[in-house]
């Protein structure tokens, strides 16, 4: 049952539709098991956005606060978009490689492992 | 000859049975619409019991008389200054809590328990609500009333209601409760009246007034008290529900089964606020979260779900996350505030060395590995200069609207996330519990307003995150929040105890 | 066999509650908490008005119980003469 409701057929308003947002998607990036912020973060970025711009501007603003930023090997980070590996292209659109309306990108950086290293 | 006294079960009795009528030239369906459309099998109201027994006449007696005691305290309260007797200007933050979290929610109760005092047939049922409608109704006004003084001392509390319908994390209760009034009137008393009044309502009540009681706040631990007189009776009213309907029909078991693993679950993710309350927020300890929950869930609530063992009901799905949750969630909670205390309506902090070793105590197994690394990094930050408050604005779960702030249980430095693609769209929960119930209703959660789109949306005011919380949340940007260190809070208690 | 529990706010009337639930329960646990006190025993707990009037010296009617009341755990059962707090598995 997709509703207990008193009239049927009862259908929700979709708040966050792609097209209530200015041309922009969501985007949300996590970096994994740093916990120094408390969640991932969410963007509205254009789909046309290349990866390198995201990595290059984005990425900075999102997580560039943590002491181990300035050490990240993008090379060898390892990616998840929406739960399944992922290995981005530099220079391919977001939407081009799969990365949609409130997809989740999420990162691994295997050499860092968070402040004092206990994930933080 | 003086007229006999009748005894409460005969007074009970006329006033549920005697002043009901029959539907003879009307269709009852058409009188109460709500009843049915849940599934729930009603065979024979009359079986309907208060057990109190409580009449019109001695609920107004009683309730008159405990708004006089009341009203008593909070003269003699603001009269002495009782702001001053606070342990310190930190604490205050907790009332502004609850004042703009909670207490608008006893709003939401008494609309609520209004709305479902028609939707009855039963006319024992409709007099209960009616009580609990009026005394939630009490409940908003005291806590207004007894807060105002703090209004005059401190920043803040200026624009509780409008804040909580608007404010990102004022989201989560306020949402809470509208997805509890949009349901059907049977999953309302479920949600309400069972879940929470019975089991959570006390790790709401009990640890903010021992913990008021504690830190000198003379006016939260009257209200509070006062207000518990009350819910000791919508926790009766609330088990008296479950047992009602579990015996009305077997056809209801599962219903009821189903509502209880979904209540228990938003009500767990509700109550993160209070946790991190308990352990961050009150300077003198009361007892931690932990062991709050221990002692009003896993033990009275155990005792409860023995006792509803007998109808067929089995604890509430995920229990055994719950569990280990608890010694994570106040953690979490308090950095997400802390690292976003440019965004909330009350001030921060760091806690001080004492009460770290004190977490560590408490917490044995969770503090030093996953905890107390993050506050000696906000202390080196602060010591640079760079007192830490995030970028951004984070991901929500759509359910419960919590930042996906909690982490996986068997892997506790890894955020836990849940997604769900509906109709081409996809979703994204903080847990597999809240990702079960919007798979139970998606039409009904793909319509949370979700703050941080809402803002991207441009719906929020802006354009930037300033003009949100000056204009759309009318917070006092740079006074009402940031860290409590040099706040105007700060400076204010400093001049009246003396300290330089 | 669970406990049931009830917590009155700590003042003058609930002392003398309190005596008579001590001497209508021998066995129950009495708890003080700051500005409050819990009271729980296995299974049941009765609360008995004449008791409570001899404490109290004068007439008490069960349902001013409500005044002092702040929670409770189990089945209530409650008549003009006792206040009963059950578990029935
Ligand atoms: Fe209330
Ligand atoms: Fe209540
Ligand atoms: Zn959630």
């Amino acid at each position: 049952m997709p509703v207990y409701a008193l009239n049927p057929g009862y259908q929700g308003e979709r708040m966050d539709r792609v097209e209530n947002f200015h041309g922009n998607q969501i985007v949300y990036l996590g970096w994994d098991e740093h916990r120094m912020f408390c969640a991932a973060k969410a963007f509205p970025l254009p789909p046309s956005m290349p990866f390198a711009a995201l990595i290059e501007n984005i990425m900075p603003e999102a997580f560039g606060q943590h002491p181990e930023f300035k050490q990240i090997n993008w090379d060898s980070a390892e990616w998840l978009l929406d739960g399944e590996p992922f290995k981005p292209q530099a220079d391919v659109s977001l939407a081009d490689q799969g990365v949609g309306h409130k997809s989740l990108i999420r990162f691994k950086t295997p050499e860092l492992t968070g402040y004092q290293g206990a994930g933080v | 000859m003086a007229a006999k006294k009748l005894n409460i079960k005969d007074k009970y009795r006329l006033l549920t049975r005697d002043l009901d009528w029959e539907f003879s030239y009307e269709d009852p369906k058409q009188a109460f619409p709500y009843e049915e459309f849940e599934g729930i099998k009603i065979t024979d109201w009359s079986k309907w019991e208060d057990p109190f027994r409580l009449t019109m006449d001695s609920y107004w007696k009683y309730q008159a008389e405990k708004e006089k005691k009341l009203y008593a305290i909070f003269d003699a309260f603001s009269q002495n200054n009782g702001h001053l007797n606070v342990t310190d200007s930190r604490y205050v933050n907790a009332v502004k809590l609850f004042l703009t979290g909670v207490s608008p929610l006893e709003y939401q109760a008494y609309q609520g328990f209004a709305h479902v005092g028609r939707q009855f047939s039963g006319v024992g049922a409709r007099v209960a609500c009616q009580m609990q409608s009026l005394d939630e109704l009490r409940h908003v006004q005291t806590q207004i009333h007894a807060m105002s003084h703090y209004n005059k001392f401190f920043d803040g509390f200026q624009e509780f209601s409008h804040m909580h319908d608007r404010v990102w994390y004022l989201s989560v209760p306020r949402s809470f409760f509208c997805d509890a009034r949009s349901a059907g009137p049977f999953e309302f008393m479920i949600a309400i009246g069972f879940s929470f009044e019975y089991v959570l309502t006390n790790l709401l009540f009990v640890p903010f007034m021992s913990g008021a009681a504690h830190n000198g706040d003379m006016a939260t631990v009257t209200f509070g008290f006062s207000a518990q007189s009350d819910e000791a009776r919508h926790m009766t009213l609330g088990l008296e529900v479950i047992k009602f309907l579990l015996e009305q029909h077997e056809d209801n078991v599962p219903i009821v089964q189903k509502w209880i693993d979904k209540w228990f679950w938003r009500g767990t993710r509700l109550l993160t606020i209070v946790a991190m309350m308990m352990d961050y927020m009150l300077p003198n300890k009361v007892m931690s979260w932990k062991e709050a929950w221990e002692v009003y869930f896993e033990e009275a609530g155990g005792a409860l779900f023995k006792d509803l063992a007998r109808y067929g009901i089995r604890m509430p799905k995920y229990a055994e996350t719950i569990e280990k949750e608890k010694e994570h969630i106040s953690h979490q909670a308090w950095w997400t505030f802390y690292t976003h205390g440019h965004a909330a309506g009350f001030h921060t902090w760091i806690p001080s060395d004492e009460e770290l070793d004190w977490l560590s105590a408490q917490y044995p197994d969770t503090f030093d590995k996953y905890y107390r690394p993050m506050w000696e990094l906000a202390k080196e930050q602060e010591a640079k200069g760079e007192r830490f408050y995030t970028s951004g604005l984070p991901q929500l779960c759509q359910t419960c609207q919590i930042p996906m702030l909690f982490t996986e249980m068997d892997n506790p430095n890894q955020n836990s996330m849940r997604d769900y693609l509906y109709q081409g769209e996809r979703y994204h929960f903080c847990s597999d519990g809240c990702c079960d119930i919007f798979k139970e209703e998606p039409e009904k959660y793909v319509q949370s307003w979700l703050p941080v789109h809402q803002i991207f949306q441009g719906n929020c005011g802006g354009p930037g995150v300033g003009e949100v919380l000056s204009d759309y949340y009318r917070m006092n940007v740079g006074v009402d929040n940031m860290d409590i260190k040099g706040s105007p809070d700060e400076v204010r208690w400093n001049k009246w105890k003396g300290v330089a | 066999m669970s406990k049931v529990y009830i917590a009155l706010q700590d003042n003058d009337e609930s002392r003398y509650i309190v005596e008579a639930i001590e001497e209508s329960n021998p066995d129950a646990t009495v708890i003080h908490q700051p500005a409050m006190i819990r009271i729980e025993r296995e299974n049941r707990l009765v609360i008995e008005r004449a008791v409570v009037e001899e404490k109290m010296g004068r007439e008490w009617d069960v349902q001013e119980l409500h005044i002092n009341l702040i929670t409770l755990g189990g089945n209530v059962d409650e008549d003009d003469d006792q206040f009963v707090l059950e578990w029935k598995q």
